[in-house]
């Protein structure tokens, strides 16, 4: 099957002021269609930066290299106006502040109607009638009051609706929430993630979840990238990442996760040491300074993204058994 | 938005000092459009038994006459609209013009910016009187050289605002957003970038309109700027001047009207600053 979006050994460097920071080392992946795929990671990893290319929405001192091809169209070598041809409709994305991302001027109605009227050639017409679908369908409620409003006099959690709806006028092949409930109430985030798994039970498109969040991701996702430090470390099927970890730091990460029934600790576990800084270069593996597992072997050679069992990958030279 | 404008009506509303100013604009244009139709008297007509006569509420001529015999109301009333009329149409270009440069070059940046806002002050270090002159003298006087000079200075200041405005949101979510959801960099200024930058624009466009007013005053008292039969209130000011000692009232007449001119315009424009002066959230 032809994947969705492919990734091919993507780069994202950063040049600054003569100093070269390396946000993203060659990263590949596949999203197939209709696949729903977490990427974790903590700040810094790289795991927005990965889509943001993979969007053409890098800032302009960042340096790509590799491949990035959605469908047919291949992203990085993309002129602006055939950028803009799939953006918004086919490959689309959902941005974590949902305070933020809507234009203030303009009512909700016209917001959603827009991306049909700019991207089918709707009428505006047509477009007002499936911004008011739309509307029902991400259970906004008193959609026809909604729509002549402004973004200002709707809740975090209804804004963040909009946006989910905007991104699916189209309806797009891909669609790439990046921390799409970081901003919101935790009760609410609950509501957004039920939203966003019904909508892609519906739609069938294809979800890339972004989030430092397990526990958001491990809902909705078939499948979790694990990033650390602009690679990936651990790809598996979400389920058996739960129930085993390979990486150490994907058992760290794991560990962290407070339980509600468990015993009450004095304080909660959390992994020691820093993320390496942006800049840093390291010889052997990024996390080997922070690893409870390392050897000599890991700060001097880097550990590839070798095949384990069961179509799951890790980087790591002294993975935890499966 | 709409609550937004709202808000700015109702603190506009409980400024005294600019609901006055704008009654007193509304009646002066008032008065300088149809005032005309209700005058006895004609701009231009000339009244051998009444040649530079005070002021007197019995005669035709309330407000005396200029030493040729034409009403000084007459003439003020005209001589106001075209001062109103060069006062809107060169700051409605400067505007047009000032947003779009401004816009295009505060939010696509680097050097296109750089290039832009170079020019902007090569156009701002020319001494702008020699520069009209120099002008003149080319090209002959006429009124299209004198809105062309004007909205040539006015359009700088407009400029440099908006492009400190769209600088400021260029990097904001919503634009990014745009960007994500396949808008083109022309749909982004026109749809995104200027609409969101117009209010601190509103308020410096109304106090462009008094200054544009002065400039062609003072272009017009120093003769460069409309002609006889034509009147405007720098031209009035001027006559009126050489006239100081033996009929003031043909300088405080127009000078007059132009000092509450100005004075509404300037007091309307700082109660609509701080009126709309609030944190958008």
């Amino acid at each position: 099957m032809v994947p969705a979006l492919r990734i091919e050994d993507l780069s994202v460097e950063f040049r600054q002021r003569g100093a070269r920071i390396c946000a993203v080392r060659q990263v590949s992946m596949d999203v197939a269609p209709g696949e729903c795929v977490g990427i974790v990671g903590e700040s810094g990893s790289g795991k927005t930066q990965v889509f943001m290319a993979a969007m053409g929405l890098n800032a302009a001192q960042a340096a790509l290299e590799g491949r990035v091809r959605f469908e047919d169209a291949d992203i990085l070598g993309a002129s602006p106006s055939e950028l803009n041809r799939v953006r918004g409709s086919k490959l689309t994305m959902i941005f974590q502040d949902p305070m933020t991302s809507l234009t203030p001027h303009l009512k909700i109605g016209v917001q959603l109607a827009e991306v049909l009227v700019c991207h089918a050639g709707k009428s505006w017409s047509e477009g007002r009638a499936a911004a008011r679908r739309m509307l029902e369908r991400v259970r906004v409620p008193d959609a026809a009051r909604r729509l002549t409003q402004y973004p200002h006099e709707l809740s975090g959690g209804l804004r963040q609706r909009v946006m989910i709806g905007i991104s699916l006028m189209c309806e797009p092949t891909l669609v790439v929430a990046d921390e799409p409930t970081t901003a919101l109430d935790v009760t609410v985030q609950a509501q957004i993630i039920d939203l966003l798994r019904s909508l892609r039970a519906e739609a069938g498109m294809a979800l890339v979840l972004i989030s430092h969040d397990l526990a958001v991701v491990a809902g909705l996702a078939d499948r979790i990238l694990v990033m650390y430090a602009g690679r990936i470390v651990e790809s598996s099927g979400a389920g058996a990442l739960f129930a085993r970890a390979l990486h150490p730091y994907t058992a760290e990460l794991l560990s962290c996760i407070p339980s509600i029934s468990g015993p009450r600790l004095a304080r909660l576990p959390t992994l020691t040491g820093q993320p390496p800084q942006p800049g840093e270069a390291f010889a052997g593996c990024a996390f080997a300074p922070r690893c409870p597992r390392a050897a000599a072997r890991c700060r001097t050679e880097r550990p590839l993204l070798q095949d384990v069992s069961g179509a799951r990958q890790v980087a790591c030279h002294f993975p935890l058994s499966a | 938005m709409r609550a937004l404008a709202g808000d700015a009506a109702r603190r506009l509303q409980s400024n005294p000092g600019a609901v006055c100013a704008l009654a007193a604009i509304l009646c002066m244009v008032a008065l300088a459009l149809i005032g005309p139709w209700f005058s006895p008297n004609g701009s231009e007509a000339l009244d051998w038994s009444h040649v530079a006569s005070s002021p007197a509420l019995q005669s035709a001529h309330w407000f005396g006459t200029d030493r040729l015999g034409r009403d000084l109301f007459a003439r003020t009333l005209e001589g106001a609209r075209v001062s109103m009329a060069v006062g809107l149409v060169a700051s409605a270009v400067s505007l047009g013009f000032g947003i779009g440069y401004g816009a295009i070059a505060g939010y696509i940046g680097g050097r296109t910016d750089q290039l832009m806002m170079r020019i902007i002050e090569i156009l701002s270090g020319l001494p702008l009187i020699f520069f009209v002159i120099f002008l003149t003298v080319i090209f002959g006087r006429s009124e299209y050289l004198l809105f062309l000079s004007i909205g040539a200075v006015g359009w700088l200041t407009m400029a440099r605002i908006v492009r400190g405005q769209a600088l400021s949101i260029r990097h904001r979510e919503f634009i990014e957003a745009a960007i994500a959801s396949g808008a083109g960099t022309a749909r982004i200024i026109a749809r995104h970038v200027i609409p969101n930058v117009i209010g601190p624009v509103i308020v410096y466009a109304t106090l462009t309109v008094p200054q544009i007013i002065m400039f062609e005053s003072f272009l017009s008292f120093l003769g460069l700027g409309i002609q006889e039969p034509h009147a405007s209130l720098g031209t009035l000011i001027a006559e009126g001047a050489g006239e100081m000692e033996a009929a003031p009232w043909i300088l405080l007449v127009p000078g007059g009207f132009l000092a509450l001119l100005l004075l509404s315009l300037n007091l309307f424009g700082d109660g609509l600053r701080d009126a709309l002066d609030v944190k958008e959230g």
